[in-house]
Order: C-alpha cells, then structure tokens, then sequence
C-alpha cells in the first residue's frame, strides 16, 4: 500500500489513504498535527477503523469515503466532516470537538458520549446516544436530521438528543421503537409525532420550556449551517420533549 | 455434539489455545439478479476490507452457478483427514450414486495456509431407482449424514446443484487464495470472515454451512441452540459440525424445501416478531404471526444474529429482531449487496445506487425472479422501508 501525502506548506495536509492500516494513518494523522496542520484531507478512506481517536488538536479534518467503525472515538477537540456515511460507533465516548456526517451513521451512534457534537443529515442506526452522559458544564449532543431506529437514546444518563424528522416523507411520524429504554437522565426533541407504543417505560412526554426552545434553535442553527436547511422553517413545526420518569429505573430491581 | 467424523479435527487444524473470545464476524454477500456471472474478485476485496472482525480462524465463500457443465449433477465438495477416509467415503458414495467425475478441488500453494485437510470433489448422479422412495435432495440429504456422522475424519460440506462451498481455518482472502477462487465465476457470491466464540476454529466450523444448495453465514450466537437443534432431529437433521450456525441452514431447507413456505414467512419464523408488537396488528396478519410463533416456536432464533442465508437464484439477508448484529444492504442496477460494513460495499462499488441499513428482522430478499434493475422504484425495497 502506498500514502501520499501531500502539504501546501504546512496548514493543509492531503493524505491519500489507499488500503493504510488504520494505525499507520492515526499515526499520520498526529504527525500531521504536530506539523501544525489545521486541515487534513483523508480521500479513499474505505473501512478504517478509529479515524482521529483522542486527538487533542482543533484542526480540521475531512474525510472522503467511509469511515471505519468508532470514528472519532475519545475524540478531543477536533472537528471530523464526513463526505458520506459513518458506519457503527460514530463518535464513541467523545469528550470534546463536533463530527458532522453528510450521509447516515450506523448503530450506537454517540455511544457514552461525554462532550462534543454530532450533526448527522440523514438517519441512524440503532441505540444512538446509548449511555450518553453529562456533567456541569459537560453536555454532549447528537442531532439527527432524520430518524432513528430502535433503541433511541437507551440507558441514556445524561446529554442532548435531537431527531428532525426530515426523512419521514411527510407521515411524520418516527419509527423507531422502544425509545428511551432504561433512560434516566438527558432528554430528547423530537420533531414529528410519535405514539404511546413506540416508548420506552421509563420516559415520559412533556412540554417545551423557553430554556428547552433556547437550546433547540442553538443546536438547529447549526445543524441547518452545516447542511442548508433553512433554521426558521425547521423550528416552526412541532416538537416533542421526552425526559426520564426516574432517576434509578430498575432501582427496585435489585434491592431485596 | 460433534459426529464420529470430527474427533481429530479441531487438535490438528486450531493452531491456537483459545477457548472463548468476544465476537465479530465478517459477512459479504453480492448478487446479480439478472444472473449474469462475475469473479471472485470483488467478492474477495470486499471480505479482506473487513479484515479486523475476524481473526483468522474461519473464512469461506458460496458459489451459485458454479459449475454449468455439471448443473444437473450434485456437487460434493468433502473434506478428509487422511487417505482411509478417502476410500471409506468413495465406496459409500460409488455405492450410491452415479460418480460423474471425481477429482481433488484444485489449490495454490500458499504461505498461509497451514495443515490443509485433503479436498476433493464429486458430481454425483442419483439414480432413479434408488430403492427408498425418496425423492432425490432427501435422499442425498440422507447420504450426508450418513458420511458426516458415520465416515471417521470425512466431511461433506457442499452437497448442492450448479453451487459450492470452499472453506478452512485461515483469513477468508487466504482461504480465497488457496482455492483459487479468482478464477471461477458466479452470479451469486457470499463470504465469511471468522472469529469463534463458543467452538473453536476447525477446517469443517468455517462458514458458510451448507445443506444440498443452502449455504449459511453467519455473525452472532444463537442461544436456543438446543430447542433448534432438538426440533430438527426430529426431521432426520443431524447437528455434527460443533457450531451453532448449521441449525439455521438445516431449518432454511426444512421451511422452505420441505414445508413450501415463502422466504418472507421463514423469515418471521426464524426472528418473529415481539408479541407487543403483534399485539398491534390487524387481525389476519396477527393470525398469521401468532400461528407461526405457536407452529415454530422451536425455530426461533433467540440471541444476537446477522445471516446471510442463500440457495439456487436467491439471497437473504436478516438480523435479529433488535438488530444486535450489523447489515447494510445496497443496490446498483442489478446488483444487490449485503455487508457487515458499508465500506466494504463501496470499495468495489463506490456510486451505489442505494445504501441502507435495514430494520431488525427484516429480510432482504435478492431473486432471479426480480432482477432490480426491472422492479418498479417504489418496490425496489418495500420491505425495508
């Protein structure tokens, strides 16, 4: 396998991945840092695993392809533009920096985030923002501009999930099941509807407040910045809130 | 379990120790629905891209329309121990069948490859009067585990029309290498990648397992093993290949072959739907659910599961109902893939037409019977939706 990298003098670095392990490239991809690179180009990524992990830098780095399972994991600072779609893991237990997918993301998108966000323009898998937490200042987000699958925001303990619905084809209604399962801190905005059936046991629907619609238009702004969407008309429609019922779902589960 | 067959296997092909590792699995499958025939070759890069989900314990390929000058005839693919159990099984099978041609399946010499059992294959003639009544797949069915279970150090593990299996302990890429499978052609591809969880990594536990021309791979662990594997004993299956997967091919063959159900409807048997969820339907598909959940219940796949089940003109994917196991499925013109991995997908095909990730329990179907290309738009994939 041959990498070509190429830079024009120092701030932007091109690296041609072609069939690189994924841990020759993170090696590269830090060189390059160290080098005082503020945007790295990656083109025919195909598969590589852990692109950018723990990387405490704010450069910029671009990805042309698809991406390798935990893109972005422990991520630290950086901001990771996919140019496609992100497979399973996207932005695992990231502490810091903003990954945006033009495309979809597979499962478990978000899992254990503790900081960050991610913007992803069209659906994702199942589990996103499974276990996602937060703390003080600490509060990770996932936007989806689509839908989710199953599982939404499961075991979720802390952090902001949003899901726009802009895939839905006008039914409007999401389809994922069991959301919220095990849920016991965060929330999550939901535009479009969503029946009884579809959630979890431990969440519970309830209104937006001014502090709830100050934090969607911020994240929506963005979200429409990245992609083109028009920010107002997204905001105009309706939302759904949806919050934990307890602190400790299955607290009396194990207690004798 | 394990047949008279298998004792030596596993001591002499496993090179390490290991007893128990956390899963991965690597599955690729790729179809023409027109079936119009292609190499191996993407097949291979793709399977090799997802290198790191195995661990080079297992990998294996299917063929569908293989061997053309011998469609008629069913081809054995066997693997043996030494040459004792050539002769053994060659007389059981010059006993029962017509042998049309036997010969060993040619191989490379390769580094890679360590300890290869030797393996031949036969195309093999029923003849009409076969003195049982059966028809002819039952009574080959019978044949095979008469060898698997009877014949010491023999294995069948291909024993389809016009298809094939090729598969041992290695990566799949070196597996693909030693069998030379860059040089035959098919319309439908399937490979494995294997990382062994509960069995250990043996020439006969490679994916994909084979029943007359079904061939399974597989991702996951199927914790109702037992229930399975009882409930086929039932129909004259015998489990002998040390590995959780073979109950699947044997139930796709007892469904489909022997109980006339649609592969939507096998599909709702292996990963039926929750109760709750049927709970919601309207009455007559609630029926159908509920009828089948009560008729098969010793069928359902319990546990983490993606399968990429095929036989002759057809290719499935499906996972387990809460999708514990990746698949993306895509499309360009007649092709259709299934992946473990979108990336491999787009490595040999980068301007998909569509990519996707399919719901839990969903099947995707590819046929001959409905090239892609020819379906209307909107039911190019109404069923994933």
């Amino acid at each position: 396998m041959t990498t070509n990298i190429s830079s024009n003098g120092g701030s932007t670095v091109r690296i041609d991945v072609n069939g690189t392990h994924y841990r020759e490239l993170n090696g590269l991809i830090r060189e390059a840092v160290a080098d005082g690179a503020q945007r790295i180009d990656l083109h025919d990524v195909h598969g590589q695993r852990y692109i950018a992990t723990n990387l405490r830098t704010e450069a910029e780095i671009h990805i042309h392809g698809t991406p390798g399972n935990d893109l972005g994991a422990f991520l630290d600072g950086s901001r990771l533009i996919v140019h496609g779609n992100a497979q399973d893991g996207c932005g695992n237990t990231m502490n810091e920096g903003e990954i945006i997918v033009h495309g979809h993301a597979g499962d478990i998108t978000g899992l254990s985030a503790r900081g960050g966000r991610i913007f992803v323009r069209e659906d994702v898998g199942y589990r996103a923002a499974i276990h996602m937490k937060e703390y003080e200042e600490k509060r990770p987000a996932l936007v989806i501009g689509g839908t989710a699958q199953d599982f939404l925001g499961e075991y979720m303990a802390g952090g902001i999930v949003v899901a726009l619905g802009l895939t839905l084809n006008g039914e409007n209604c999401h389809k994922a099941s069991f959301v919220g399962t095990g849920m016991h801190g965060g929330v999550i905005y939901l535009r479009g509807h969503i029946n009884e059936h579809q959630l979890g046991k431990d969440v519970g629907v309830s209104k937006l407040t001014r502090k709830d619609r100050t934090i969607l238009r911020d994240l929506v702004t963005q979200f429409a910045a990245h992609f083109g969407y028009d920010a107002e008309e997204i905001l105009a429609s309706r939302f759904i809130k949806l919050v934990p019922l307890h602190l400790r779902p299955y607290g009396r589960l194990y207690t004798c | 379990m394990g047949g008279k067959g298998m004792d030596h296997w596993e001591r002499v092909n496993n090179p390490y120790d290991d007893d128990k590792v956390i899963a991965a699995c690597s599955l690729f499958g790729m179809m023409d629905t027109s079936g119009k025939r292609f190499s191996g070759g993407d097949t291979i890069t793709a399977i090799a891209n997802m290198h790191e989900r195995g661990n080079g314990l297992g990998g294996g390929f299917a063929v569908y329309g293989l061997y053309p000058q011998y469609a008629e005839h069913y081809a054995f693919h066997v693997m043996y121990l030494d040459e004792a159990a050539r002769r053994e099984a060659e007389s059981l099978l010059q006993d029962g069948f017509r042998v049309a041609l036997a010969e060993p399946v040619p191989t490379r010499k390769t580094r890679a490859i360590e300890n290869p059992p030797l393996v031949w294959r036969y195309f093999l003639e029923v003849r009409t009067q076969n003195g049982q009544g059966l028809s002819h797949d039952d009574y080959v069915l019978e044949k095979v585990m008469q060898i698997n279970t009877g014949v010491r150090n023999a294995f069948v593990f291909s024993s389809g029309k016009d298809m094939a299996v090729f598969k041992g302990v290695g990566y799949p890429e070196d597996i693909a290498d030693y069998f030379r499978l860059d040089e035959y052609q098919g319309y439908l591809w399937t490979a494995h990648g294997r990382f062994p969880t509960n069995t250990r990594g043996w020439w006969g536990g490679a994916h994909p397992f084979s029943i007359l021309d079904w061939t399974v791979n597989h991702n996951g662990e199927i914790s109702s093993y037992g229930i399975n594997r009882r409930y086929l004993e039932m129909f004259g299956y015998h489990c002998t290949m040390q590995t959780d997967t073979e109950v699947i091919a044997y139930a796709v063959d007892l469904l489909v072959r022997r109980h006339h159900l649609p592969i939507e409807v096998v599909a709702d048997v292996l990963a039926a739907p929750l109760w709750s969820q049927i709970e919601r339907e309207d009455g007559e598909k609630a029926a159908l659910h509920t009828t089948l959940r009560q008729v098969y219940g010793s069928l359902l796949l319990n546990g983490p599961f993606t399968v990429v089940i095929a036989h002759q003109g057809e290719m499935i994917g499906l996972t387990d109902r809460i999708r514990l196991r990746p698949l993306t499925a895509a499309t360009k013109g007649d092709l259709l893939f299934l992946s473990s991995e979108e990336s491999a997908i787009r490595l040999v095909c980068p301007q998909l037409d569509r990519a996707w990730i399919p719901m839990g329990g969903e099947p995707i179907i590819g046929s001959l019977q409905r090239p892609l290309a020819k379906r209307e738009p909107v039911a190019v994939e109404e069923a994933t939706a």
